[in-house]
């Protein structure tokens, strides 16, 4: 690990003004970052501690959550609202990592991940995202966990995150604050694909710091749900993940959220699965368009061409579990 | 009643408790025409008895001191830079930022280590120790990618650390042969393990194959497996004058110690090395690049150098087991005799060791079959030596040979564990010998009533419980018994009655100090509380590898020896005034903390009262074990008989381990605590092996890409079922104790017992492992 400065950031200006500085890091729970560091991948010289600031969940007027970054993972699974409301972030949530890690990690740091890519890991390796324009061992190499949909020649990396995949399902947005002053996107927006530029990760500017996640209410989100498949009973990162909320009205599905995990660089919003299905009928017919519709642009690696199948199996399951419940 | 007749009762019925605690000495060694170690018969002692481990206090307060734990005056740390290229040479290395960086002592490369030999590799020599014969940061060339490169020294481990990635090397790439389709295609050797051919044939098994009514041919794989030992490898390393003094994490001190001595040209006696805990062996804590460098480091600093092995560096340093591809065929009449049993197959090796997967080896002895033909091939590449890793070879090979008979059984149309017992061997078909004790059909009886497999269905894809396809399926293990030369042992009796045993051992978690001081109390007439086991250190007696399941046999031999030599001192110095005056070593036995005469217990003198009338504080005595001539008459094997219930999800593929239970037939179980524990943690590894383990070998590169306890998996609790395990506890007589190793046969057969499970549940056959989901799918 380099050496580097910490300091605890008293409010958020003073982070941001502290974070916009070259080879400054804003440091959350730091159970991915500091890894990162121990790995020498990541060598800021300076690290501000964001992790007082924004730690509330708020109720917001109309039926919303504001989540702020700083709250640890942990406290969002468990949260009363959080547990009725949006059900698929509580499960997506304690489906990844261990309850330790939970326990450190916070929001913000969540949406930051980075990719758990063996070839980004490894200093041997070559890596477009490590080293801009050196190349990508995954392509030919180990790469069963990897991207089948929205990858790059540059890049075939995933996001590792469970949370994400159903805060975007839910229409999740951010709060950001940078030197330029504060802005809110979708979180659909926030997570780049690799095109030629893999190591640019997010659409965040230099120094922009992620302040709070907010979540629309969404009363059908009541009956959504988070469904990982993995190599092991715990502790192993998605190899498919569905985030999904069904509406149900009539014999006919009024409106539908479907995201996936583990299939790209990015945490997936099935929008394609999405419009073949909204005001279609219920069933595995439709479920099975929808989910052939999403992945119809989906490219096999060498290692990971189960997961077109495993992912179509998948959202066909989920969104009939939902329909069985709702029926 | 009258009282004299009161009394009578009362005297008998006391010397016959005596008589019932009194242990005759054990034979001198056990071969035919001999008697069984008398302590099989004793069924009212220690021995047997569920003792909770006596380190259990000190390692739950965390006051057991492990290897990286060692408090060293000036003592600085290590950390490394392993190579990046599978073979080359080094062109040009770069410490001067490294040495500039804050706390940073030194950087040792090749062009400063001191000048040591090569490492003895195992196998060369009764105490070799070394994984491979490479040399150890000699010169500028490159072995295998992740070799060591450079030693940092500094004054805290985040210092080095951080210092080591200032270490630039550029290297010198040369051709490597690190594909292993390519090797083969280039040519394959047989293999040798323990200096015979891995080749057996009996008849011509090809064309008795063609010949059999039915049979099956099918090929099996098995990945790559790296040992991820939950303690990381540490050693202390620290120079007084000459000296060198070692602590490490160690399944091998004395052969280490003599090892090292050997590489640095110093006596044997100036090497200590103690290990007394280690976190986990399994075959991976033995001599590596690791404790060498560090003894340099150390050499050269002048200061004390404490190194542990990052998860990756243990990945990069310390070998692992090897790949395998095997065929397995088999052909039977149609009650389903075997005609022909064919099992052979490819593995890779380095040219550095001598090492092969030996996957055939539990083939040897499980079957009769009219005709047999055995063969291991191997090729070498460029990559770190690979090594044992729980019951190397036992391991991979029953999970080829278990899954081609259930395959056998569904074409038969038998239940799978009919066809085993008809195909019993009524001797081991190899060698000829007859087996010392061998109750695997018991253990099968026993097995399929506890776990209910009377209720499983023989047609797959049967039982379904919503999304989930439910399965069983069986599989046998085996693992041989050993006892390599070298046993030693001494005992120390004191004054006050107490009796000290030491001996060059290891406790590496297993609960060896517990069980053996268990036995050393029977074997003495002793309370375990006047016993004192001392272990884990190479200035003790013996040369004991605590690998191949053969500890507790080579302690057991050894303590035996040594309390023969005990008593033939002890008479000598008992006096005209003892009870035991005039009585020869055979004529004794030991009980109630003293000796008495065979047969008549009343004449019984206890040992304080024999050093008190002596005169002496102490009576010290040392023994060696008597050559192992045992296996050369018996074949001789622990068995098992393997039961797994699956559920494997009909949408994704997912398999999940329900239940499980293990079978045991090992010989008289010493502990049935410590015991049930090794049986279950040898299962739940053959879970892994079954389901996940698989070391990701980049073969453009030779480098291994999930060096991480989070890329490579092993099972989480999740995964683990309950695991019910039971054995026949049927005494082996011709092994010392009766027992037989018990830490290695657990992982063999449960990769099988998996497979043949799914199979049931799903239809499928999976033949290369691990078994993961997109395989199911």
């Amino acid at each position: 690990m380099t050496p580097f400065t910490y300091s605890r950031a008293a409010d958020t200006a003073e982070a941001v003004r502290r974070g916009t500085i070259p080879q400054a890091r804003y440091l959350g729970g730091g159970t991915n970052l500091v890894d990162l560091m121990r790995e020498e991948i990541e060598r800021p010289d300076t690290l501000v501690d964001v992790t007082g600031l924004s730690h509330e969940i708020e109720e917001l007027p109309g039926g919303g959550l504001r989540i702020g970054a700083g709250v640890r993972n942990t406290a969002v699974a468990e949260h009363r609202s959080v547990r009725s409301r949006y059900p698929a972030l509580s499960r997506a949530i304690v489906s990844g990592a261990s309850a330790q890690i939970r326990n450190m990690a916070t929001v913000g740091g969540n949406l930051l991940q980075r990719t758990r890519c063996a070839y980004f890991y490894d200093e041997a390796g070559q890596c477009n995202k490590r080293s801009p324009g050196k190349g990508c061992d995954a392509l030919e190499g180990f790469n069963r966990n990897h991207a089948i949909l929205g990858a790059s020649p540059a890049c075939v990396a995933v996001h590792p995150s469970d949370m994400c995949v159903a805060l975007v399902a839910l229409d999740a947005s951010v709060h950001l604050r940078g030197s330029a002053g504060v802005r809110h996107i979708p979180l659909t927006e926030l997570h780049r694909l690799p095109g030629d530029q893999p190591h640019v990760e997010t659409v965040l500017d230099p120094g922009e710091l992620i302040t709070a996640i907010e979540l629309p209410p969404q009363p059908f989100a009541a009956r959504s749900t988070y469904r990982k498949v993995r190599d092991r009973s715990s502790y192993a990162f998605a190899l498919v993940s569905v985030a999904a909320a069904l509406q149900i009205e009539d014999g006919h599905i009024r409106d539908v959220r479907i995201a996936l995990g583990g299939v790209a660089h990015r945490p997936w919003r099935a929008s394609r699965a999405e419009e073949v299905l909204r005001g279609g009928p219920v069933g595995a017919i439709a479920f099975a368009a929808a989910a052939d519709a999403e992945l119809a642009d989906a490219r096999p690696l060498s290692d990971n061409g189960f997961k077109i199948e495993l992912a179509r199996r998948t959202i066909i399951a989920v969104l009939g579990n939902l329909a069985g419940e709702t029926a | 009643m009258s009282i004299s007749k009161d009394a009578r009762q009362i005297v008998e019925s006391a010397v016959q408790g005596v008589m019932a605690k009194a242990i005759a000495l054990a034979p001198d060694g056990w071969i035919p025409g001999g008697e069984p170690d008398p302590l099989i018969r004793s069924r009212h002692g220690h021995v047997g008895k569920p003792v909770s481990r006596l380190d259990g206090p000190l390692k739950v307060s965390g006051t057991a001191p492990f290897a990286a734990e060692f408090p060293m005056q000036g003592m600085v740390y290590a950390a490394l830079v392993f190579g990046t290229v599978p073979k080359g040479r080094i062109a040009a290395i770069d410490t001067e930022q490294a040495e500039s960086s804050p706390g940073v002592l030194s950087v040792m490369t090749y062009r400063n280590a001191p000048r040591i030999a090569p490492p003895p590799v195992f196998m060369s020599g009764p105490k070799a120790a070394g994984g491979d014969n490479l040399p150890v940061m000699q010169d500028d060339a490159i072995h295998w990618n992740g070799e060591p490169v450079a030693v940092v020294l500094a004054e805290t481990q985040e210092q080095a650390d951080h210092a080591s990635s200032l270490v630039h090397v550029r290297y010198q790439s040369e051709p490597a042969q690190t594909h292993f389709a390519k090797a083969k295609a280039a040519g394959t050797r047989t293999a040798t393990f323990m200096g015979q051919p891995l080749h057996n044939e009996i008849g011509d098994a090809e064309a008795a194959l063609v010949r059999a009514p039915v049979s099956v041919d099918v090929r099996y794989s098995t990945p790559r497996h790296n040992h991820n030992a939950i303690e990381l490898h540490a050693v202390t390393a620290a120079w007084t004058g000459d000296e060198l003094r070692i602590h490490d994490a160690s399944q091998l001190v004395a052969h280490e110690a003599w090892s090292i001595a050997q590489m640095f040209g110093i006596p044997e006696d100036k090497v200590v090395v103690t290990s007394p805990f280690v976190g986990g062996g399994f075959g991976g804590k033995c001599l590596w690049q690791h404790q060498v460098l560090a003894a340099m480091a150390a050499k050269a600093s002048g200061r004390p150098v404490r190194l542990v092995l990052s998860r990756e560096g243990v990945y990069r340093v310390v070998g692992g087991r090897s790949l395998t591809e095997q065929r397995v065929a088999l052909g039977a009449d149609r009650e389903g005799l075997l005609k022909a049993l064919i099992h052979t197959g490819v593995t890779a090796k380095t040219a550095s060791n001598a090492m092969p997967e030996p996957f055939i080896m539990a083939t040897r002895s499980a079957y009769a079959s009219e005709t047999i033909s055995l063969d291991v091939q191997a090729v070498e590449l460029d990559m770190l030596a690979n090594t044992f890793m729980r019951a190397p070879g036992e391991s991979v090979g029953t999970f080829a040979l278990e899954c081609a008979m259930d395959e056998l059984a569904s074409a038969l149309d038998i239940d799978p564990i009919e066809l085993r017992v008809r195909n019993e061997p009524k001797n081991e078909p190899i060698s000829g010998l007859p087996f010392s004790s061998r109750n695997i059909v018991e253990a099968w009886r026993t097995g399929a009533a506890k776990f209910g497999w009377d209720k499983r269905s023989s047609v797959p894809c049967s039982t379904r419980d919503g999304e989930w396809l439910v399965g069983m399926g069986c599989a046998a293990g085996t693992y041989p018994y050993y006892r390599m030369p070298g046993g030693a042992a001494r005992i120390t009796l004191t004054h006050d009655g107490q009796a000290i045993i030491d001996i060059a051992a290891h406790e590496m978690g297993m609960g060896t100090s517990t069980a053996q001081t268990q036995v050393a109390a029977d074997r003495l007439g002793l309370s375990m509380d006047a016993v004192v086991f001392r272990y884990g250190d190479s200035t003790l007696p013996g040369v004991v590898l605590a690998g191949g399941s053969q500890q507790t046999a080579a302690i057991g031999a050894a303590v035996s020896a040594a309390h023969h030599s005990l008593v033939k001192a002890l008479l000598k110095i008992v006096g005209n005034d003892s009870p035991l005056a005039g009585l020869k070593p055979d004529e004794v036995a030991s009980g109630d903390a003293g000796l008495c005469k065979l047969g008549d217990p009343a004449l019984h003198e206890t040992y304080v009262s024999i050093l008190a009338r002596a005169g002496q504080t102490s009576v010290t005595v040392t023994a060696e074990a008597p050559a192992p001539l045992e296996t050369q008459h018996w074949s001789m094997h622990s068995h098992a008989a393997m039961f797994c219930e699956v559920r494997v999800n009909s949408v994704t593929g997912e398999p999940r381990v329900s239940r499980f239970l293990g079978s045991f037939d090992c010989g008289r179980i010493l502990n049935p605590k410590t015991a049930a524990s090794q049986f279950r943690g040898g299962i739940i590894m053959g879970l892994g092996l079954a389901l996940m383990e698989e070391t990701q070998f980049d073969e453009r590169t030779g480098r291994v890409m999930n060096p991480s306890l989070s890329e490579y998996h092993v099972p989480v609790h999740m995964d683990v079922p309950e695991i019910d395990v039971i054995w026949t506890d049927i005494a082996d007589p011709h092994t010392p104790m009766g027992a037989r190793g018990i830490g290695e046969i657990g992982i063999t057969g449960t990769g099988a017992a998996v497979a043949n499970a799914i199979y049931n549940a799903t239809g499928k056959r999976i033949r290369d492992l691990p078994i993961t989901l997109d395989k199911l799918l």
